[in-house]
């Protein structure tokens, strides 16, 4: 006897009627059927709470790890051939070993920070750790003058007038139409690198800025007005806090377009950096090289933008 | 000498610019109002309940007609009119405590931190709040955020306390415990009120004068009915007191007058 069935035998032992009920001297009578499914076996998840985790992490896990092995197989499968024109997975591990596995060859830690050689043989993360240098500082330059020039173009009216127009225009303006004119101010590489980063991530941090200025809930006015907050007060305790979302956003986009000019601006000039990194491989023929940078490229951008949304997070919540 | 109420609101006019010319919201409004009175404010929507409280409040400016409190004349918004805003105007990004703590640091000029987060807490107590006191006002229920709303207010120790429709956005239940609340806070603090409500009910219940004023644009005053119900109030036990329902119908018969002709001047 199945453990549904006994249970069915149990209020109904001679198995005719169905369970029935009463109400108020009606009795209802149930089919048979419903009352079977009424008693439902019992739950065959688990019931200790680490495999009910593992259960989760796997559920999360196993589509994209699934997806990505099935990716691999239709790219080894359409460039596992002779004469393919890009080389397949197991091609790129063949000849891009020493690339993939000693990323931080001439990288030295100390006590005064992270040392990248400038010449001779560099890894991949250290071309990467170059790379994020310049984006650093470019960027911090960019955020602390996009959030005062977003504020400013969100609370005053002339300045917007003056200023939008302007803002308009350049930020449709692609990252490496700017070098030109960076490398003839600048002349030389490094700071010319850093202001293709400063005028590519400002734009999104200072409209998005603005957007947060202009979208204050204008109920917090009348209570800062009845708080009788002097300016100060109302924009560090009421404007700042109320635009955090809005900078943040701004910040993210920000950060991403850094990086992908940075990669573009460092092929076209050279040194140490993983947009040289890229084109030097190419034309050393090894494309092999370039897809391993490719993956690092994506990677360290994903994890820049998960970086600077967490400590989003982190501001919001203070 | 003519002996000036409290508060007194002497032919205030307020009349807005728009595209089509000015727009008078009020027109020639005279109120006064006691130290200690508690005053409901009813009328239909759109009579300029709300712009008769902003001005004052001094949210809005008069174009003309004075508004004195205690014998100044209100010209600037401020602490001593505080105002309990009908969607609560929480700050989002602070704590209950740190809400109601931005208000007290504003008007507790010369008292210790410690005497500041007392008065807060002591605050957040009589409006029943204390067990949220570390909760963001995203965590708590309407309701609750209003009492915050109210708690801020009083925190302030104002000289009026301006209520624009606190209760319109909560359900009948909560309306009905938050009015309690009020109830018990007037009878502790005997703070000068004016509130704007909707609600017959809650206008007669808690008020000792029930001011009704007329349809927009160019309202004025209607009518001024007292309500002699002795205090401490209870919802149920007034039910029995005939002077409620007279006053009760008076204002819905005021109303309705309005409702079926809305182009009636007082």
């Amino acid at each position: 006897m199945t453990f549904a069935t006994a249970q069915v035998a149990a209020i109904d032992p001679a198995g005719e009627k169905a369970a029935s009920v009463q109400a108020e001297g009606v009795l209802v009578q149930y089919p048979k059927s419903a009352v079977f499914r009424r008693f439902l076996p019992p739950s065959d998840k688990p019931s200790h709470p680490a495999a009910a985790a593992f259960q989760r992490i796997v559920a999360t896990v196993l589509p994209t790890t699934i997806m990505l092995a099935l990716l691999l197989t239709i790219w080894q499968l359409a460039c596992g051939h002779e004469g393919s024109a890009l080389p397949s997975p197991l091609a790129v591990w063949e000849q891009s070993h020493d690339v993939i596995m000693h990323p931080l060859k001439g990288v030295t830690f100390d006590a005064s920070g992270i040392h990248v050689q400038e010449q001779g043989d560099v890894g991949i993360a250290g071309h990467i750790i170059g790379s994020l240098g310049r984006v650093l500082v470019g960027y911090a330059l960019a955020s602390v003058a996009g959030v005062l020039l977003g504020m400013l173009v969100g609370t005053n009216l002339y300045a917007y007038r003056a200023l939008d127009p302007l803002f308009q225009v350049l930020r449709t303006v692609p990252p490496l139409a700017w070098l030109p004119i960076s490398l003839a101010i600048f002349q030389d590489v490094r700071p010319s690198a850093i202001f293709l980063i400063f005028i590519t991530a400002i734009w999104p941090i200072i409209l998005n800025t603005a957007a947060g200025v202009q979208n204050i809930n204008p109920a917090y006015r009348n209570v800062a007005r009845v708080l009788a907050l002097n300016p100060a007060e109302y924009f560090f305790r009421i404007v700042l806090p109320a635009c955090v979302p809005h900078i943040f956003t701004g910040l993210r986009i920000g950060v991403g377009m850094s990086w992908l000019a940075i990669v573009a601006a460092e092929m076209v000039q050279g040194g140490t950096g993983i947009g040289f990194f890229i084109w030097d491989s190419y034309n050393s023929s090894l494309l092999s090289d370039t897809i391993v940078a490719l993956v690092w490229i994506g990677l360290t951008g994903f994890a820049l933008d998960r970086i600077v949304a967490a400590i989003g997070r982190l501001v919001a919540r203070t | 000498m003519k002996h000036r109420s409290y508060l007194a609101l002497e032919g205030l006019t307020v009349e807005f610019p728009t595209k089509a010319g000015m727009f008078c919201a009020l027109d020639h409004i005279d109120l006064s109002i006691e130290k200690g009175q508690f005053v409901a404010l009813i009328g239909h929507s759109g009579c300029g309940k709300s712009t008769l409280l902003n001005a004052v409040a001094g949210l809005v400016k008069p174009t003309r007609g004075v508004i004195f409190l205690d014998g100044d004349v209100v010209e600037q918004p401020g602490p001593d009119r505080a105002v309990v805003f009908q969607d609560h105007s929480l700050l989002p990004w602070l704590t209950v405590e740190e809400n109601v703590a931005l208000a007290v640091s504003k008007t507790s000029k010369g008292k210790t931190k410690a005497e500041r987060s007392d008065w807060a807490m002591h605050v957040l107590e009589l409006v029943q709040m204390t067990h949220a006191a570390a909760k963001r006002p995203g965590e708590i229920s309407g309701g609750m955020k209003q009492r915050v709303g109210i708690a801020r207010a009083i925190a302030m120790n104002p000289r009026v306390l301006l209520m624009d429709e606190p209760f319109g956005a909560l359900d009948a239940l909560t309306r009905a415990a938050l009015q309690d609340v009020v109830m018990d806070l007037q009878a502790k603090l005997q703070n000068t009120v004016l509130m704007i409500t909707h609600d017959v009910d809650e206008a007669v219940l808690l008020a000792d004068r029930v001011v009704m004023m007329s349809n927009g644009p160019a309202a004025r005053i209607g009518k001024d009915r007292p309500i002699d119900i002795a205090r401490p109030r209870n919802r149920l036990g007034v039910i029995d007191i005939p002077d409620y329902g007279a006053a009760r119908a008076d204002v819905i018969r005021f109303l309705h007058e309005f409702h079926r002709n809305p182009t009636l001047a007082a």
